[in-house]
Parts: C-alpha cells; structure tokens; sequence
C-alpha cells in the first residue's frame, strides 16, 4: 500500500501563488454577493408587484437558481451565450452564475424575511408623516437585514466554495485554478488540493467569524 | 424551420446520464442518512463529548466539494484502492450529505420539548421507548423539511463528478454539445431534466408532509 | 377641526362603518366605546388615511383627507395616532424611537430632535430610558414610548385605538394617566377605549358605536350615567 512519499515541500513553496489565488476567489465571491443582493433586492420588489409580468420573470429566476445545479448555470452562460455569438470569459462566466445563483437563493430569504416584520411597523412609520420610501428604508429594511444576515452570510461562504467550479470552464486564477495548474505541472495532486482545503476552510471560517462580530456591533437590540 | 443535429439517440444518452444522476443521489442520501442520522443523535445526546465530530463534520461543509472530489480520488490512488469512480462519488457525496444530515438531525432532535420527554418518562418509559415512541417520531416530522432540501441539493452536487470522470447528465450534455455544437439547446434540454427531477422530489416529499399532517 | 362626513368603509366585501357623521372640534376629547367589530378603530385609520373610504368625506382642518391631490405624509404631521399594539421600532432604542420622524419628516437638527425627544419622553415619565431599546420595557413603558414619538412631532389632534387593552391590568393606570395629562392640557383628542369609567371622566362628549353607526352621542353623563337607548345601556352593563 503506501509507497508514496509526499512532497508537502514544493507545496508549501507554491504558496504565494495560491494566496493570491484566494484573493481571487475571495474578490470573486464578494463581487458577485454585491451584485446578487442588488438583484435580490429586485427581485423581491418585482415579486411583490400586481403586475404578472415582472412577478413572473422574478419566479422563474429563483425556480431556475434553486432547482439545477450551479454548474449548470455555469457552463450555460459560458457555452450558451456562445450561441448568441456572445464570447465570455470564464471568470465572467462564473461570476454571472454566481450573481445568478445567488440572487435567486437570496431572494426567496428576503421574502421570508419581509414576512416576519409585522405590517404594522409600516402603519406606525406611516402614520408619523413619513413617506413609503422614508418607511422602508428607516423602519423596514434595517429590521430586514437583522432577519437576513444569518442567511446572507451563510450565502457568502457558498459563494465562496462555488468559485471553485470556474476550473471547469477553464478559470486559473482562483484558489483552484492556480491549484490546479500547479497539479497539472508536477502531478502532486493530494499535496496541493490538500493546502488549497485548508485555505478554503480558512476564508469560510473568517467569513463567519467577521459575520459574527458584525452582527454584534450592528444589532445590539 | 428549426433544424437541429440532435438525434434521438443522444436524448436517451441524456436520459442515461439523468438516472446515473439518480442513482448517485440515492447512494450518496443512503449513506448520508444511515451516517447523519447516528452522528446527529450523538450530537443531540451528547453534546460535549461529541465536539470534536462536529468540527470534522463543520470541515467538509466548508471546503468546496470539487475539491473533495479531487483530494479522495488522489487518496484512493495513493493507498491503492480499487474501487470505482461511481463508488468515489457516492462516498464523497454521502459524506458530505452526512455533515449536513447530522445538522438536521440534532435540531430535529432538540426540538422536541423537554416537557415532553419529561412526561414520557413520567409514564415509566425508558430511555428507548422514550426515544422510540416520542422523541424520533416528533424529530423526524420536524427534520423532514431540512432533509429534503438536502436530497435536492445533492442532486444538483452530483454534477460535480464529472470532474472524477463519471459520465452523469450534466457530463453528457458536454458530450453531445461537444459533438453537434448546438450548446443552447443540448444544455437547455438537461437543464429541463434536472428542474423536472427536482420538482417531482419537492412534489413528492410535500405530499408526504402532508399526509403526514393529516394524520396528526 | 375634524369633520366626519357620511363615512361608508368597507372591507372587500365586508362592510364596517355605515354612514358615520361626528364632528370634533378643537380643543375637544371624544371618546368612542362600543363592541368589538364595531368599527371604531377602523374610523381612526380613516381619518389619517392610513385606510381609504368608500363614500362621504373627512376633512382636517378643512383639508379633504381622501382627495386625490392630498399631501397624506404632511397631514398625518399633524395628527398623532397610538395604536393598541405599540408598534415600537424594536431597533432603535427610545430616544432614537422618539428623535426619528422630527428629524426626517420635519427636518429638524439633531440636536433640537434630540431636545424635543428628551421633552417629550420626560414628559410621559421615561427620561430614565433614553439610551434603552424597546424590547427591555414594559408593555406600558412602551405605550408611553408611543406616546411621546407621536407628541414629538407637535401635533394639533390625537387619535388614541385601544392604548390600553394589549397591557397587562396593572400597567393601564400609568398609560392612562398620560392621556389624562394630555387632555388637561387642551390637546384635541379621539379616543377609542374600553376603560369607560376613564372615557366618563377625561371626555367632553363620548359617542357610542354600534354595527358601524353612531348609535348615541352625548355628553359623558348623559351616555354613561343615563343612556336612551336600550343597546347603550345594555353594552354598558356587559363591560361594567
């Protein structure tokens, strides 16, 4: 059985270029969570609307971001929009899956989360003279985002791990495509898949670790 | 008029690879389960020696699965194990299911109120019956939500074991697409399948709810 | 001035307020007792059009409330309203609770939000609980809470749905002391309320609701001391 010898050597010397690999990812994710509430946001908004039009496309997005596989969105804005004579990158390709994925899965938390504060926190604020806008963004949203920082940070860390599936559409310059492209080079697979898990268990960690602390410092109620 | 190279044998190619998805979500759910199941009630019972379980547990939810994929596949070759690459998946998947079952399970555990167990006891139950009879019954309607989520989102994980080379839907689509470079419509067409799979799960596992609500 | 006129309100097909008519004038407290499904409370969300109207027309000082062209943010400045359930902004503490609408409805500075807060809250005996959230006070704390945010915004007229009947039975008094304050000082004040023996005591007139109608309307002891309709008395003797 084993007769390997491991080389953890040339691995660690790999790691600069694989720090910067997780900057990557971790940019990556952030931008695409930015991107993804924005989208959530509307999301929520066009659900909430009379309209069946905008109601319905908001649907059909977050049914599609929740019912396939994120690869799956992955590969068909990188080899759909091909079709169309649209060429992305892989980065932006993943990027756009993400932002997808993400704002669909958020979307259907900021509803739950619109649920739980009572309507009649809108009557109160209303009744002060405050305007609807006034009202959501004073009353409403802040005690939204109280419900939804759990989730949205829990989004951050899936984010995260899903910034690896850019290697299959041909990303090398996150976290596992550097990886990746050190494995492809010296063969040393288990050494370096083995350093980029503890990287990845490092970024998720801090992500709830700094989740945590902000939740402290921002609800103190 | 729209023309297409798609035949019907690459459908059922497609097909195929939907029930080696299916089949990969089974197995994986099966160990998950059988696995999730025991750690989450050691979690629940015994909460601080089991600690260290669920912070090995905590790893495998936060390393990306690929990346799972690739360090047990590297491992297997290392010690020099034959089993094959759908039994990789399986285990990989299974594990990963576990972590997050053994989750669902404590909570499901937990949330059965202490009066409750208080008052079985009362009646003179042991500790099995107690668990038998009133704590696994309530738990497993309160878990049952959680797991399927679960079973739907291994479903949509198994597409990442193409990467070990195992030829699932996802897999398949590339493969045609490959062939008959018509990606939009080959990827649309699996994209179908895994919305349809995942919608007569949640259909399934809400009429079951259901029934189940009934009869309380 | 408040001028009810004619009020119809219904709610899809539920109809609640049947031809409602009541003036109010300035300087007055006005109390509405009745039984529950009444429509007492709802009359209160339509005159700050937190609720539309189907027929007739209340006018506020004058301003018709549910005409198309009225400013609703800028007549709801002028009429504070104190709902049953308290609806304290749970992530604010008090002061913050207090300061908010002054600051950004009537633009004011925050140190002269902040003053007018402290006034306020002093005023309804919580000066001790400024830095405070809502979710470490009281029912009844909370109530004056209520209280002071709507005061803070200088209004002309109060409306009162129920403050008292979500609180447990010994934190009544101290809310209702408030109010009585209130109306010592001249506010002009619609109360909708169970606590008859209070109604009797602080109201120039009280008028009784029944099956969406003004049912009698009167002085306080002329309705409560010696009613003329047979339902007035009647609901009198199931609360007292």
């Amino acid at each position: 059985m084993f007769d390997y010898t491991f080389h953890w050597r040339s691995a660690f010397k790999a790691l600069p270029d694989m720090l910067a690999g997780a900057w990557v990812t971790l940019e990556t994710a952030a931008l695409s969570m930015l991107l993804g509430t924005l989208i959530a946001l509307l999301l929520t908004v066009m659900r909430q609307m009379q309209h069946p039009l905008p109601r319905h496309f908001a649907n059909t997005w977050v049914s599609i971001a929740r019912n396939t596989p994120s690869l799956f969105q992955i590969y068909i804005l990188y080899f759909g929009l091909g079709s169309f004579g649209l060429h992305v990158s892989s980065w932006v390709a993943l990027l756009a899956g993400i932002t997808f994925n993400n704002a669909g899965y958020l979307a259907e938390n900021f509803r739950g989360g619109l649920k739980a504060v009572p309507d009649t926190q809108m009557r109160a604020a209303r009744s002060l003279g405050m305007s609807a806008f006034q009202a959501y963004r004073m009353i409403i949203i802040p005690q939204l985002l109280r419900i939804v920082f759990y989730p949205l940070s829990n989004q951050m860390v899936w984010a995260v791990l899903m910034t690896s599936l850019g290697v299959i559409v041909g990303l090398n310059n996150d976290l596992t495509g550097v990886t990746q492209d050190f494995n492809v080079k010296t063969f040393r697979t288990f050494e370096y898949f083995a350093l980029a898990a503890v990287l990845y268990y490092l970024i998720a960690k801090t992500i709830v670790l700094v989740a945590r602390l902000m939740a402290w410092r921002l609800f103190r109620y | 008029m729209f023309e297409t190279s798609l035949t019907s044998n690459d459908l059922l190619f497609l097909l195929k690879g939907a029930w080696v998805t299916l089949e990969l979500t089974v197995g994986a759910m099966l160990i998950g389960t059988l696995a999730g199941v025991l750690f989450g009630l050691l979690r629940a019972t015994l909460p601080r020696a089991t600690l260290p379980l669920a912070w090995v547990l905590d790893v495998f939810r936060s390393v990306p699965l690929l990346i799972q994929f690739v360090l047990f596949n590297a491992l297997k070759s290392i010690a020099g194990l034959d089993i094959s690459a759908f039994a990789v998946g399986c285990i990989v998947l299974g594990v990963y299911a576990a972590s997050f079952c053994t989750e669902i399970v404590r909570s499901g555990v937990l949330a059965v109120p202490a009066n409750l167990r208080r008052a079985a006891r009362s009646l003179g139950m042991s500790y099995w019956q107690d668990l038998r009879h009133i704590v696994l019954p309530i738990a497993t309607r309160v878990a049952f939500p959680g797991w399927l989520n679960l079973v739907l989102s291994v479903m949509k994980d198994t597409a990442l074991v193409m990467w070990i080379g195992i030829v699932e839907l996802l897999r398949a689509s590339q493969t045609i697409v490959t062939r008959i470079q018509e990606p939009l419509l080959v990827l649309c067409i699996a994209g179908l399948i895994y919305y349809v799979m995942s919608l007569v799960v949640a259909r399934l596992g809400a009429r079951l709810e259901k029934r189940w609500q009934e009869n309380d | 001035m408040i001028e009810i006129d004619n009020v119809y309100k219904s709610f899809a097909d539920l109809e609640v307020i049947k031809g409602v008519s009541l003036t109010v004038n300035k300087g007055e407290v006005v109390s509405i007792i009745g039984g529950s499904g009444s429509g007492k409370s709802t009359l209160l969300m339509c005159i700050n059009g937190l609720e539309p109207i189907q027929k007739g027309s209340i006018r506020v000082d004058g301003t018709e409330v549910h005409a198309p062209g009225t400013d609703l943010n800028k007549l709801r400045q002028k009429i504070g309203i104190v709902f049953q359930q308290w609806n304290a902004f749970p992530h604010l503490t008090v002061l913050e609770n207090v300061m908010l609408a002054p600051r950004k409805v009537l633009g004011k500075s925050k140190e002269e939000a902040e003053a007018l807060a402290v006034k306020q809250l002093t005023h309804v005996g919580l000066g001790d609980k400024l830095k405070v959230f809502p979710s470490k006070l009281s029912g009844g704390q909370q109530q004056r809470m209520a209280i002071a945010r709507a005061l803070a915004m200088s209004p002309d007229y109060m409306l009162f749905d129920e403050a008292t009947s979500a609180l447990d039975p010994q934190l009544v008094g101290e809310v209702l002391d408030t109010m009585r304050l209130l109306a010592e000082e001249g506010m002009t004040m619609i109360l909708v309320t169970h606590e008859i023996r209070f109604a009797r005591d602080v109201s120039d007139r009280v008028a009784f609701f029944r099956n969406g109608l003004v049912h009698e309307i009167g002085s306080p002891d002329q309705v409560i001391g010696n009613p003329q309709k047979p339902e007035t008395a009647d609901f009198l003797k199931s609360v007292l």
